[in-house]
């Protein structure tokens, strides 16, 4: 069954783990599916996958799948630089990049929209370049980045803390090239953690409300995430709706975690396994 | 730092990319914050933080973060322990489900709590019978917050220690040590940064929900208002000020656990050398 | 600490859920922008039950979303006493949990709505779009700001008083009617989800042309603009904004508060409480008290929602799931 019994231990941690899972995650969930299945099947149907409530699917898992992208590569820099580099602020920088976290996200919300705002400090230079960012798509994906970001640096730093340097200047001394270094030897030991990473990020992004509605336009169709009709069932006191996108959005997530989860496990595997 | 590298722009111009990044994308977000807080000078600034509801929410929302931090460390090493160091059928089903909150949008985070343990819900009405409160209490913005955080520790723990291995563990246990032993002198240094960097996040977050904690909380005034909700009553008040210098106190709170972080990782050499 | 024992004393002290409150302790529940407004009127009506009974009180205040503060009495906030802002949410409360009697309009002057609103417009300084009336927002090229009906119990009133205005104006042709509503419908670029944030965006990101707000809103804004960078439009006519309170009857039986609970809602209408209702910006009931203020107050011609069909039939025709609203506002993109 397990790789490395002879470590002791694996009862109480796994047991503790899912009873905490069970307590804290799977029972509030299971009454999630309950409320939804007092629709009926019709029900569900027409509420969860309405043409309205299909484009806002879209919009939530396509931005929070770009959003991702675009944390793993501006994460893997920022944490590189702040491991591997020393300068003046760095570690400034460094505070800065739990700011996501720590801002409520509407505050999040309300600076992102006054900064990108058609009149706002980023806003007006970048409209001027024919780029609306606020009130659009664009406005959605920017503040899904923002608010995952750090997930991907704190994964891939102290990874590559631990690393050291060592792997980089052996491979070095032996005459690789700085960009072969980077590839074949570092790539694959923080792959994990950057995929870890952006996994987190996307499934951050895909859940978050007060940061995005601000910015986003919530028209119909074209600018409305699927949390923000969640929201506005809540408000009409449609607990069953609500419920029922809530089921469509965790199922697309679960499924979608779990792939990516499956396909690292797997591939860690085959790379111990040879 | 070591000669044998070449040229240092590449470098250089990598550094540049990522402040560049980082001023766009945080620093400006973050001086918009303190901008607006202090859009009527420091007396206003200080008197927002002086308000008795603000204190309140401050001591409310420190609170909430000390009470989940034990449960968040807790959950997070016995589950990086089970996923890193054990191979077993259904792991990844359960990191799935580590993983699981973080995609909960917030509203429906609070509202399962809301549906379980309100008066409409399964356990609501035994609560109450007993006189017990849970939603609109502290326990309810404690489980609540749980909820949202319980990935963070975990997720920073299982990379570390799969990316460690278990030779360290093995070789200790055939020296005869226990396994609490190994735990407490081995596994536990070795992860000691990413815990920490776990802990941290996991604390922000705490302190900085809104949306899940305020479907559960009840809004009242000095008593379950929490710093982000406050700022929301605040800017929903038009008082601007009180709004963006609480919020500007959150990202302190979280500057403020960086900087114990730096002064941790002076006093102790890193332990990747 | 061993973890087994570390386990048990935070569970202890989890499960440690004290009432927070006890004795002669009244909690609100109200909706989003009364909260100054409560402030006042606390500290008004705590002097007062001191005078009258010798007793001291002490007054929780809660603030949320109208619909959500409905919620959370209907799970257990346990409010003495509801201040929401649409009819609606009270019914709600008492259709679900009975902790409201049904006939709870008539237990309070003016059904149960001890101060009035309606909803004006917010121009930029000089009103350079010459925005005057309800059909200039239908007017091409002018910029409309509204919270989203969906998501705002102001956004909700708004509608509605336009579409009031456009009944009249089609003399009752409903057809007409919806094409005016579509046509300034369209006019807005971006559906805030609050009151609060389609006013930012108004004030600080200089978004839109005119504001549709409630007028108390409307005059904490042009405050907060510093008083001359916009102004405030009424237009022809307008709603008549009733927002509602109750007893939460159940609740305050419960908790021994039930005759303080009435005295608290009843001393809205004295002339000390419609006095601080309209120095909060909200018209008073009262005729002495409108007169002190006719200033702050023109007369508007208001119509009421009872005029346009009562709030169940309107919710279900225009802001349910697939209504009016929602199609009205997809037809066009």
């Amino acid at each position: 069954m397990a790789r490395s019994t002879v470590l002791p231990g694996f009862p109480l941690s796994l047991g503790l783990s899912l009873a905490f899972l069970a307590l804290v995650v799977l029972l509030p969930l299971a009454g999630l599916f309950l409320h939804a299945a007092g629709l009926g099947w019709a029900g569900f149907f027409r509420v969860a996958f309405a043409p309205r409530a299909l484009a806002a699917y879209g919009l939530s898992f396509g931005g929070a799948l770009l959003a991702a992208l675009l944390n793993a590569g501006a994460g893997l820099l920022v944490a590189w630089v702040l491991v591997r580099t020393s300068f003046p602020g760095r570690r400034l920088l460094d505070a800065l990049v739990d700011l996501p976290f720590a801002l409520p996200t509407a505050v999040a919300g309300i600076a992102l929209a006054t900064l990108y705002g058609p009149h706002g400090l980023l806003g007006a230079p970048l409209l001027r370049l024919g780029l609306a960012v606020a009130y659009t798509r664009l406005g959605v994906v920017a503040a899904m980045t923002f608010i995952g970001l750090p997930f991907v640096v704190r994964t891939v730093q102290p990874v590559l803390q631990d690393l050291g340097s060592e792997p980089e200047e052996a491979a070095a001394s032996l005459g690789a090239g700085r960009l072969q270094v980077a590839v074949r030897v570092v790539l694959p030991l923080i792959l994990p953690a950057l995929f870890t990473g952006a996994t987190l990020a996307f499934a951050r992004a895909l859940g978050e409300y007060g940061a995005v509605v601000f910015i986003a336009g919530n028209v119909p169709g074209v600018s409305e995430i699927a949390p923000l009709l969640i929201a506005t069932r809540v408000e009409q006191f449609d607990i069953a709706g609500a419920t029922a996108i809530a089921t469509v959005m965790l199922t697309g997530a679960f499924l979608l975690l779990l792939a990516v989860n499956m396909a690292q496990l797997w591939q860690r595997r085959r790379r111990e396994g040879v | 730092m070591t000669p044998a590298r070449p040229s240092p722009w590449p470098r250089r111009l990598l550094i540049l990319l990522a402040v560049v990044l980082l001023i766009l994308f945080l620093l400006l977000p973050l001086l918009t914050v303190f901008a607006s807080a202090f859009a009527h000078g420091v007396a206003a600034y200080g008197a927002a933080l002086a308000d008795p509801d603000a204190l309140s929410a401050i001591g409310l929302t420190l609170t909430v973060a000390a009470l989940v931090l034990p449960f968040n460390l807790l959950f997070g090493l016995a589950a990086a322990w089970a996923v890193a160091k054990f191979d077993f059928p259904g792991k990844s089903l359960v990191i799935t489900l580590i993983d699981l909150p973080f995609s909960v949008s917030p509203v429906i985070s609070g509202l399962i709590f809301l549906l379980l343990f309100g008066l409409q819900g399964w356990l609501g009405p035994w609560l109450a019978a007993r006189d017990l409160r849970v939603m609109f209490a502290l326990p309810g913005m404690v489980l609540v917050t749980l909820f949202v955080t319980l990935p963070f520790v975990a997720r920073e723990l299982i990379p570390l220690m799969e990316e460690q291995g278990t030779e360290e563990e093995e070789a200790a246990l055939m020296l005869g040590a226990s396994g609490w032993r190994i735990f407490w002198r081995i596994t536990l240094p070795n992860v000691r940064w990413g815990l920490l960097a776990g802990v941290l996040l996991s604390n922000a977050r705490a302190m900085g929900e809104f949306g899940a904690v305020s479907m559960v909380s009840g809004h009242i005034l000095g008593l379950t208002m929490t710093l982000p909700q406050q700022v929301e009553r605040f800017y929903n008040d038009y008082n601007t000020v009180g709004a963006f210098s609480l919020a500007s106190l959150l990202a302190l709170l979280g500057l403020l656990t960086l900087v114990a972080k730096s002064l941790l990782e002076k006093r102790t050499p890193t332990s990747g050398a | 600490m061993t973890p087994p024992r570390l386990i048990a004393a935070l569970g202890g002290l989890l499960l440690l859920s004290v009432p927070a409150w006890a004795g002669a302790t009244l909690l609100n529940a109200s909706y989003d922008p009364t909260s100054e407004l409560y402030r006042d009127y606390n500290a008004a009506f705590i002097r007062h039950w001191r005078a009258e009974t010798g007793q001291s009180v002490r007054i929780l205040q809660s603030h949320g979303g109208s619909g959500r503060q409905a919620l959370a009495v209907m799970e257990g906030l346990p409010a003495d006493v509801v201040t929401l802002a649409e009819p609606r949410d009270i019914d709600a409360v008492a259709a679900r949990t009975g902790l409201i009697a049904a006939d709870w309009r008539r237990r309070f002057p003016d059904g149960a709505a001890p101060y009035s609103s309606t909803v004006v417009f917010l121009v930029r300084r000089g009103n350079p779009r010459h925005i005057r009336d309800w059909s200039d927002l239908a007017r091409p090229g002018v910029v409309v700001m509204s919270a989203s009906p969906k998501t705002s119990g102001g956004a909700r009133w708004a509608y509605l008083a336009a579409w009031g205005y456009a009944l009249r104006r089609s003399g009752g042709d409903d057809g007409r009617a919806q094409g005016f509503m579509r046509a300034w419908l369209s006019h807005v670029p971006v559906w805030e989800s609050g009151a609060r944030g389609a006013t930012a965006a108004f004030l600080r990101r200089g978004v839109g042309d005119v504001l549709l707000t409630w007028e108390n809103e409307a005059m904490l804004a042009r405050r907060e603009a510093g008083g001359v960078a916009v102004e405030i439009i009424y237009p022809s006519c307008s709603i008549l904004a009733e927002p509602p309170v109750a007893v939460v009857d159940g609740l305050a039986a419960r908790h021994g508060t039930s005759a303080l609970a009435e005295a608290y809602l009843r001393h809205l209408y004295s002339p000390e409480g419609q006095e601080i209702v309209a120095r909060n910006h909200y018209r008073p009931r009262d005729a002495a008290a409108l007169r002190a203020h006719a200033a702050d107050f023109p007369a508007v011609d208001l119509f009421t929602v009872a005029s346009l069909g009562g709030w169940a039939a309107l919710w279900r025709r225009h802001f349910a799931e697939g209504g009016l609203f929602d199609r009205l506002t997809a037809a066009e993109r």
